[in-house]
C-alpha cells in the first residue's frame, strides 16, 4: 500500500476501485435509468399493444402515432407559452439580482445594503410555495389572472433570493485591485458594473439562468392556480391534463413525457457542465 | 441598483408572506368580498383533526425522506467525487432525474407501478406487483421513493462538490497512520461533510414542506387522506374548498415551520458559514 502511495503521489485514496460504493451506485444506475429505459420505449409502442406486450420489452413494430397525438394536442402552444414565461421570468430575474448583488458587495457596509442583503437572506429560508393564496389574490387585483404574466411576476420575485446570494458569491471574488483601477480611470460604477463584474461572472451568470430556467419551466403551483384557459396552459399543466384526458393511452402519456423534458435535455448535454459545476460552488462557498 | 430587485421581492415575495397571516384572520370563498374573521379560523382550524394529520403526515415524509435520501447522497457523492472515466459516465446517467419535472415524474410513476401492467408484470417479481399507489401505507412509501429518486442526484452533487474540496493531505496522513478505507471515511469524510450535511439537511426538510406538485399528481393526496400533507391540504381547503382563512392558517403554519426548522438547522451548525444556504429546492 505505501509503495503505491510512493509511486503515485498524487493518487487519491477514493480512486482505489471502491467496492461498496461501486456496487451502491450500480444498484443506483439502475433505479435510474429502468423507469428512464421504461418511457423512452413504451412512448414509441402503439396504444393497442401496450396491454398485450411485456411493459419491459422494446416495441416490435416503433410507432410515432403518439408523438403524431401529442403535437396535435396543442403542446405547440404549451410549448411556446413555456418558453415565453421562462425567458420572460428569467432573463429579468438574473438582471435585477446581478444589480442588487453587485451593490450589496460594493457598498457592503451600508445599514441600508444590509438589511437588504438579510430580507433576501431571510427569502431563502421561507417556503415560497406557502405565499401561494396571497399571490392570487394580488393577481386578481391587477387584473392578471389567467394571463402569462401572472405566472412571469411571482417567478421572478421567487428567484431571486438564491440568485443574489450566488452571484453575490462570486462579485465577491473578484479582486479589488481591478475595481480600483477602473475607479482611477474614471469609470462610473454602472460602468464598472457592466464592464468589469459582468464579464467577469459570466459563468455564474450562465449557472443561476440555467439553474432558475429549470425551476421556472418545470414549475406547476403557480400555473395551477393562476390560469384556466387551455391557451395560456404551460407544459406541466398541459401533461398533468393531457393524462387526465388519455390515462388508459399510455405510450401517448409517456411521449408528452419525453417531449416536454426534450428541450431540457438538449440542454444539458450542451451545458451540463457548467450547470452542475456552478449549482455545486454556489451551494459550498 | 438594489431598487427593481427590491421591488419585485417585495410586491411578490414580503406582501404575500404578510398576506398570508391577514388572511388567515378574513373570511374569503376566493371570489367574493373579504371580510374579517378575526381569529375564528385559526380557533376551529386548531381543533380539527385533519390539519393535525396532515401535521403527522408532512412529518412523516420529511423524516422518512431525509433517512433515505442522506446516506445514499453521501455514498453516491464519495462515488462520483472520483476522477475515473467510468464514474463520470454513472454521473451523466445519475443526474437525469434532475431534469424531469415533478409532473412528468409523478405522471410516469404512475403508470410504472401499475400492479398489472408495470415493473412487476414486466420483471416478473410478483412482489413489485403491489398495489403501491392504493393501500395507505404503500402510498406514503412510495411517496418517499419518487421523492427520494428525484432529490437524490441534487443533494449527490453537493456532496461530491464538497468531497473534492477535502484536502488530499488528509487521506495520505491517515494512510501513513495504516486507517483503512472504512475508518478513513468516519474519520476524515464524514467531520469535514458536516457543513454541507447541515446545508443539504436543511434543503431536504424545508423543501419537503412543499412537495405540493408530485404528491398532488400522483395521488391527489389520497387514499383516504393517507398522503394529504400540508401543502396539499392548503391548496384543497383553500382552492376546492374555497376556504381561503383556513387555508391561510395552513400557509401560516407552513412559513413559521419552514423558519424554524431552518433556525434549528443552522443553530446545529453551530456556525453562521452556511447559514446563507437556505432554499426550499
Amino acid at each position: 500500500m505505501s509503495a503505491t502511495a510512493r509511486d503515485a503521489p498524487r493518487s487519491r485514496q477514493w480512486e482505489r476501485p471502491n467496492i461498496p460504493a461501486g456496487v451502491l451506485s450500480t444498484i443506483w444506475l439502475l433505479i435510474v435509468m429502468v423507469p428512464v429505459y421504461w418511457i423512452v420505449i413504451t412512448s414509441f409502442k402503439s396504444s393497442a399493444n401496450y396491454y398485450s406486450t411485456n411493459p419491459m420489452l422494446p416495441p416490435v413494430d416503433p410507432t410515432l402515432d403518439n408523438y403524431h397525438l401529442v403535437i396535435e394536442s396543442d403542446f405547440i402552444r404549451y410549448f411556446a407559452n413555456s418558453v415565453i414565461v421562462t425567458v420572460g421570468a428569467v432573463v429579468p430575474a438574473v438582471v435585477m439580482a446581478f444589480m442588487c448583488a453587485f451593490a450589496i458587495v460594493r457598498g457592503g457596509n451600508s445599514r441600508y445594503l444590509r438589511g437588504v442583503n438579510a430580507l433576501f437572506l431571510m427569502g431563502l429560508a421561507i417556503p415560497l410555495q406557502a405565499t401561494i393564496i396571497p399571490v392570487y389574490l394580488i393577481v386578481i387585483r391587477l387584473e392578471l389572472y389567467d394571463t402569462l404574466q401572472a405566472l412571469i411576476l411571482p417567478s421572478i420575485a421567487f428567484a431571486l433570493p438564491l440568485t443574489i446570494l450566488i452571484l453575490s458569491n462570486f462579485i465577491r471574488d473578484v479582486p479589488n485591485e481591478l475595481f480600483e483601477s477602473m475607479r482611477l480611470d474614471g469609470s462610473s460604477e454602472w460602468g464598472t458594473m457592466w464592464r468589469l463584474a459582468f464579464p467577469l461572472t459570466k459563468p455564474a451568470l450562465v449557472t443561476v439562468t440555467i439553474y432558475q430556467a429549470l425551476q421556472v419551466w418545470n414549475t406547476f403551483l403557480l400555473p395551477l392556480v393562476l390560469t384556466q384557459s387551455p391557451d395560456k396552459r404551460v407544459l406541466p399543466l398541459a401533461l398533468w391534463s393531457f393524462q387526465g384526458q388519455y390515462s388508459v393511452n399510455i405510450p401517448a402519456v409517456l411521449a408528452s413525457v419525453l417531449l416536454t423534458t426534450l428541450p431540457i435535455l438538449v440542454l444539458y448535454v450542451v451545458g451540463r457542465r457548467q450547470l452542475l459545476s456552478g449549482l455545486t460552488a454556489g451551494f459550498s462557498k | 441598483m438594489t431598487i427593481p430587485a427590491l421591488a419585485m421581492f417585495i410586491a411578490f415575495g414580503i406582501v404575500p408572506l404578510i398576506g398570508v397571516f391577514w388572511l388567515s384572520m378574513q373570511n374569503w370563498n376566493g371570489i367574493g368580498p373579504i371580510t374579517p374573521a378575526g381569529l375564528a379560523n385559526w380557533s376551529s382550524m386548531l381543533v380539527d383533526p385533519t390539519l393535525y394529520s396532515a401535521l403527522w403526515k408532512t412529518f412523516v415524509v420529511m423524516g422518512l425522506s431525509w433517512a433515505v435520501q442522506t446516506p445514499i447522497s453521501i455514498l453516491l457523492g464519495v462515488f462520483i467525487a472520483g476522477h475515473q472515466r467510468y464514474r463520470a459516465v454513472y454521473a451523466v446517467f445519475f443526474f437525469i432525474p434532475l431534469l424531469l419535472s415533478s409532473a412528468a415524474i409523478s405522471i410516469a410513476f404512475k403508470a410504472l407501478l401499475d400492479p398489472n401492467f408495470g415493473l412487476g408484470a414486466g420483471l416478473g417479481i410478483p412482489w413489485l406487483s403491489q398495489n403501491w399507489l392504493g393501500e395507505p401505507t404503500l402510498a406514503m412509501a412510495t411517496v418517499v421513493f419518487i421523492v427520494s429518486w428525484q432529490f437524490i442526484p441534487f443533494h449527490s452533487l453537493l456532496y461530491q462538490g464538497a468531497i473534492r474540496q477535502i484536502p488530499t493531505s488528509m487521506y495520505e496522513a491517515a494512510q501513513i497512520d495504516g486507517a483503512g478505507r472504512l475508518r478513513q471515511f468516519f474519520s476524515i469524510t464524514l467531520p469535514q461533510l458536516k457543513y454541507t450535511i447541515i446545508t443539504s439537511s436543511t434543503l431536504m426538510v424545508v423543501g419537503s414542506l412543499t412537495f405540493f406538485d408530485l404528491i398532488f399528481v400522483l395521488t391527489a393526496g389520497g387514499p383516504s387522506d393517507a398522503t394529504r400533507v400540508l401543502a396539499l391540504d392548503m391548496y384543497l381547503r383553500g382552492f376546492r374548498g374555497n376556504l381561503m382563512g383556513p387555508a391561510s392558517v395552513i400557509a401560516t403554519i407552513l412559513v413559521l415551520l419552514g423558519l424554524a426548522l431552518a433556525l434549528l438547522l443552522r443553530r446545529l451548525g453551530g456556525s453562521d458559514a452556511n447559514a446563507s444556504q437556505l432554499e426550499g429546492a
